[in-house]
């Protein structure tokens, strides 16, 4: 028996909740923007009540107050001096906050690449050479306490990645490679989303990250980077998917499927969402999602399959749901 | 006797809906097991925005109908049954064996009788 559904909400409601994720930082690349953004508020609000006081001056202060405010010399303290040395120190402080938040990967440092496509993310992880080592789909999967280097592309059209909780936003722009370092400190989940509209189902992707501790890390990666292991049980759900041609769209490794449109499903069972967020992954989710994905993500590029029977349907889907 | 069997007429005659209903059950954590397992992907259920699947049938008439997935009688039992191992009772159905115990289908099924009360 399926253990109990876990309480893993879709990545969409992990955008909910109190504090907002944007201000809850859970690692090191993610805490200096937030106390940037505290900062900027905070002398935002200080600027504001200063000028709103010294407009109250002017309207209502005794002439001799007005007088005062209205001296060539405050204007060159209050109105130029002051805004200079303030914006310079801000400019200042802003960006030995985040000047490294951008470097380029240094040797030893985990590397992933994550491509934005039309609505999913591909993600694969790569050799310290910057060979691909395995791919996998819409969950990036990295040791706590460790920075990883994520190296955002895309295919088609502008999206981006934004881990609230990790970091800040950053463009996958087609033709370049821009750096979006993470870093997590504590196991967990976290959610993420495109924040760049690129289509249809643009508000339908989303994306997990799993922080493991490092030993698990290892033990998850050396399970992924293996080929697929199917018991005979499923033969008739391998079947099926060889005689749909899902092959041409997806790659098994372990298989002859060995398509590159759509997401590697090597190990699609072991995934924690589906569709890019948009459902938990399960049997019973893959077999609604074969079926027709178009009702559940409007758009999405896999057609939906009327032509496979209920038997059919149920095969599959235990196939895949198996692949761990 | 007349009285009895009168009663039972009457009985008879009131909304099946009376009789479906679950007891013991929590409607409210029947609605939170069908979003954590995703029985939107194939059905449109209420209560539940989004996906609403169109693989298997809405939900939402599931108190008013006669028959559960066209061939069995609607009672509680076996919608729990079916909630519980699908393929056991209509092997050709794309509907997985859900792996759900009785506690948590009979929740469920508690919920999609209640929930055109919403």
């Amino acid at each position: 028996m399926r253990p109990m559904p876990t309480e893993t909400p879709p990545a969409s409601e992990s955008f909910k909740g109190w504090p907002p994720p944007a201000l809850d930082p859970a690692g090191p690349f993610a805490a200096p923007l937030n106390s940037l953004t505290w900062g900027l508020l905070a002398m935002s609000a200080a600027v504001l009540a200063i000028v709103v006081i010294a407009l109250a001056l002017a309207l209502f202060a005794p002439r001799a107050w007005r007088r005062r405010l209205g001296a060539e010399r405050l204007v060159w303290i209050a109105g130029i001096a002051l805004p200079v040395v303030v914006l310079s120190a801000l400019l200042v402080w802003g960006l030995s906050l985040t000047h490294r938040l951008s470097e380029p990967p240094r040797p030893g440092e985990l590397r992933i690449r994550v491509t934005g496509e039309m609505w999913w993310w591909r993600v694969a992880y790569l050799e310290a050479s910057g060979a691909e080592a395995f791919q996998d789909a819409n969950e990036i999967h990295i040791p706590v306490g460790r920075p990883v280097a994520l190296e955002l592309e895309s295919t088609d059209v502008i999206h981006s990645l934004w881990i609230p909780r990790l970091n800040g936003k950053l463009d996958m722009i087609p033709g370049r490679r821009n750096i979006l370092r993470i870093q997590a400190d504590q196991p967990g989940e976290y959610g993420a989303q495109c924040a760049e509209f690129c289509g249809g189902p643009h508000a339908l992707m989303a994306l997990v990250v799993v922080a493991h501790a490092p030993g698990d890390f290892e033990t998850w990666k050396a399970r992924q980077a293996a080929p697929a292991v199917a018991s005979p049980v499923h033969a008739a759900g391998k079947a099926v998917f060889e005689r749909a041609g899902c092959g041409a769209c997806h790659a098994i490794r372990g298989t002859n499927a060995n398509g590159l449109a759509g997401p590697d499903l090597t190990h699609v069972g072991a995934r924690r969402i589906l569709g890019a967020g948009v459902l938990p992954n399960n049997q019973g989710t893959l077999a609604g999602w074969i079926g027709d994905s178009q009702a559940i993500k409007p758009g999405n590029r896999m057609p939906a399959y009327p032509v496979l029977t209920g038997k059919e349907l149920r095969d599959v889907s235990a196939y895949l749901e198996s692949l761990k | 006797m007349i009285g009895l069997a009168g009663a039972g007429l009457l009985a008879c005659a009131e909304k099946p809906a009376a009789q479906r209903q679950v007891t013991g059950a929590d409607p409210a954590r029947g609605l939170a097991l069908i979003k954590a397992e995703g029985c939107g992907a194939c059905h449109r259920i209420p209560g539940v925005t989004w996906p609403k699947g169109a693989v298997g049938g809405a939900l939402d008439d599931l108190p008013r109908q006669a028959l559960i997935a066209g061939r069995f009688p609607n009672r509680p039992g076996v919608l729990i049954a079916w909630l519980r191992d699908a393929p056991a009772m209509a092997p050709d159905t794309a509907m997985p064996a859900s792996g759900l115990t009785d506690a948590q289908a009979r929740d469920i099924a508690a919920y999609l009788y209640a929930s055109d009360a919403n």
